[in-house]
């Protein structure tokens, strides 16, 4: 036997890495080992393991923390699919507690309750990688100079209405087109106005988009929801309360992951979107009270 | 050249990237009627469940198996390998087979878990001396192969780059890095099949 070739974990190119393998897929929020083999069967790229989804936590009210590991642990064992899991904004405790359960990626998720109000977790600290949620580009920006390998527009969780994502979506690639427009003597002052870091400003002027992969999440609730998403120009969608808090679970996971891939296939989008049964209910923005708004959650 | 790129799901933008780098127009692959006209094809890393099933659903995956079955030259990465494997195991057992030609048996995420996930350097004869960086992403193993299977490149004894034919496999993703050594291989390995087939319609 060779002798041991040297192993270099928890790289920056490993944890971004594994984000672009999920391009163009559908990660969905599963509280379940059955659910996730719902989703793994319908052609999710990876779960989200979670307790309750965001619909039933913003019904529960309390305070919302990480998972029973527990259901990590059987979530983990039912699929071969990357499962991901949510720590609380600021908690790197519970940060620590997912790694040594070898979740393959931690969402430090507004839809938990924030441990802090003041810092994030440092996350170049891991070897696992993170994603953590934006409404605009310097919120983007700042979770990328604290170590994300992922990020996800926020939306508004649990809700089933689009709008919010839409937003946000429509804000981060507004301000990436302006940082792209922008003559490079005017990059330190739109790094100001953003409250990022010149160094990624200057990253976001070569590559013309976010660093790293860029989701969308929060209230996505069909596959024509999806396709927009896609259409805006997301790599990736966020399904939480969206599958199985629907009708017919498996039936709109297989459908919202078809119109994912064909997303500029009308005709398709139509053909997956019959006869699904009634998507979850949906909430109103506007009867939402300020402080039940989770994407107000991080800065 | 045209070296097809599958656009199901995955990292296909590095892929299209590496062979535009080499000057080969890469268009994207997500139906049957795209691979007209194609002198080989890139399958990308991504989830090997979710790329099977599209494709099976969309016809891609019958398309494709007869053009394997015919010469047609594809490379797998990763989630590409796993559908060209004759066989596939999991953590719960085996899975049925995707396009199955290359006679390979591999187990998926047998790296480990993400937090296991690393890179590493690698020689690699075919591609000279300069040791290619590999990097391993909940990566599938080569559990064994067939005779007929070369063994281009291994990490401490275990192939992770394997040809057979006019396909070519690896556990890894060189589309990660900068290296455009093992696109370049595989172009030639394209044009070689596109010379070998004209000369063999041109006749005696």
């Amino acid at each position: 036997m060779a002798t041991d070739t040297q192993r270099h974990q928890g790289t920056a190119g490993v944890k971004i890495g594994l984000a672009e393998m999920l391009k163009g897929g559908v990660i969905m929020d599963v509280t379940t080992p059955e659910q996730a083999q719902i989703a793994e069967q319908a052609g999710a790229v990876a779960v989200m393991a979670l307790e309750r989804v965001p619909a039933d936590i913003r019904a529960a009210g309390g305070v919302a923390r990480m998972a029973d590991p527990g259901i990590v642990k059987a979530i983990n064992a039912a699929v071969e699919i990357p499962v991901m899991a949510k720590a609380r904004i600021g908690h790197f405790v519970e940060a620590q507690v997912l790694q040594a359960l070898e979740v393959d990626y931690i969402d430090e998720s507004e839809v938990l309750t924030p441990a802090d109000e003041q810092y994030h977790i440092d996350k170049w600290d891991f070897n696992v990688p993170f994603v953590c949620g934006a409404r605009n580009l310097g919120e983007a920006l700042r979770r990328i100079a604290e170590g994300a390998a992922m990020i996800r527009t926020k939306g508004e969780p649990g809700t089933g209405n689009v709008v919010e994502a839409v937003r946000h979506l429509r804000t981060v690639l507004g301000e990436i087109r302006r940082v792209t427009a922008a003559p490079s003597e005017e990059l330190g002052t739109l790094a100001k106005e953003f409250g990022a870091p010149l160094e990624l400003v200057r990253r976001v002027k070569e590559m013309g988009r976010l660093p790293v992969v860029h989701f969308v999440a929060g209230g996505i609730a069909t596959p024509a929801d999806a396709a927009l998403m896609m259409q805006l120009g997301a790599d990736g969608i966020f399904v939480g309360s969206g599958i199985f808090k629907s009708q017919n679970p498996a039936a709109m996971a297989r459908a919202i992951v078809r119109a994912t891939l064909h997303y500029n296939d009308p005709a398709i989008i139509a053909e997956v979107s019959e006869s699904l049964g009634q998507a979850m209910p949906g909430l109103e923005m506007s009867t939402l009270a300020q402080s039940d708004r989770m994407q107000e959650r991080g800065w | 050249m045209r070296i097809g790129v599958l656009a199901i799901q995955g990292d296909v933008r590095e892929h299209r990237r590496h062979l535009e780098r080499l000057g080969i127009d890469a268009p994207e692959v997500r139906a049957p009627q795209h691979l007209d006209g194609l002198a080989g094809l890139i399958m990308p890393g991504g989830e090997s469940s979710t790329i099977g099933m599209l494709m099976s659903e969309s016809g891609l995956l019958d398309a494709l198996g007869q053009r394997i079955r015919a010469g047609f030259p594809v490379y797998g990465t990763c989630a590409g390998m796993i559908l060209l494997a004759n066989r596939v195991e999991g953590a719960r057992g085996p899975f049925p087979a995707w396009l199955a030609g290359l006679d390979i048996t591999v187990a998926r995420n047998a790296y480990g878990r993400q937090v296991q996930s690393f890179e590493a350097d690698i020689p690699v004869a075919e591609l000279g001396p300069e040791p290619v960086r590999v990097v391993f992403i909940r990566a599938p193993k080569v559990l064994s192969h067939g005779p007929g299977v070369r063994v281009l490149g291994s990490l401490d004894g275990e192939p992770v780059l394997v040809e057979q034919g006019a396909l070519l496999a690896s556990s890894f993703h060189p589309e990660l890095t900068d290296d455009l050594r093992i696109h370049r291989y595989f172009a030639d390995k394209v044009r070689q099949s596109q010379e070998a087939a004209a000369v063999a319609s041109a006749g005696p």
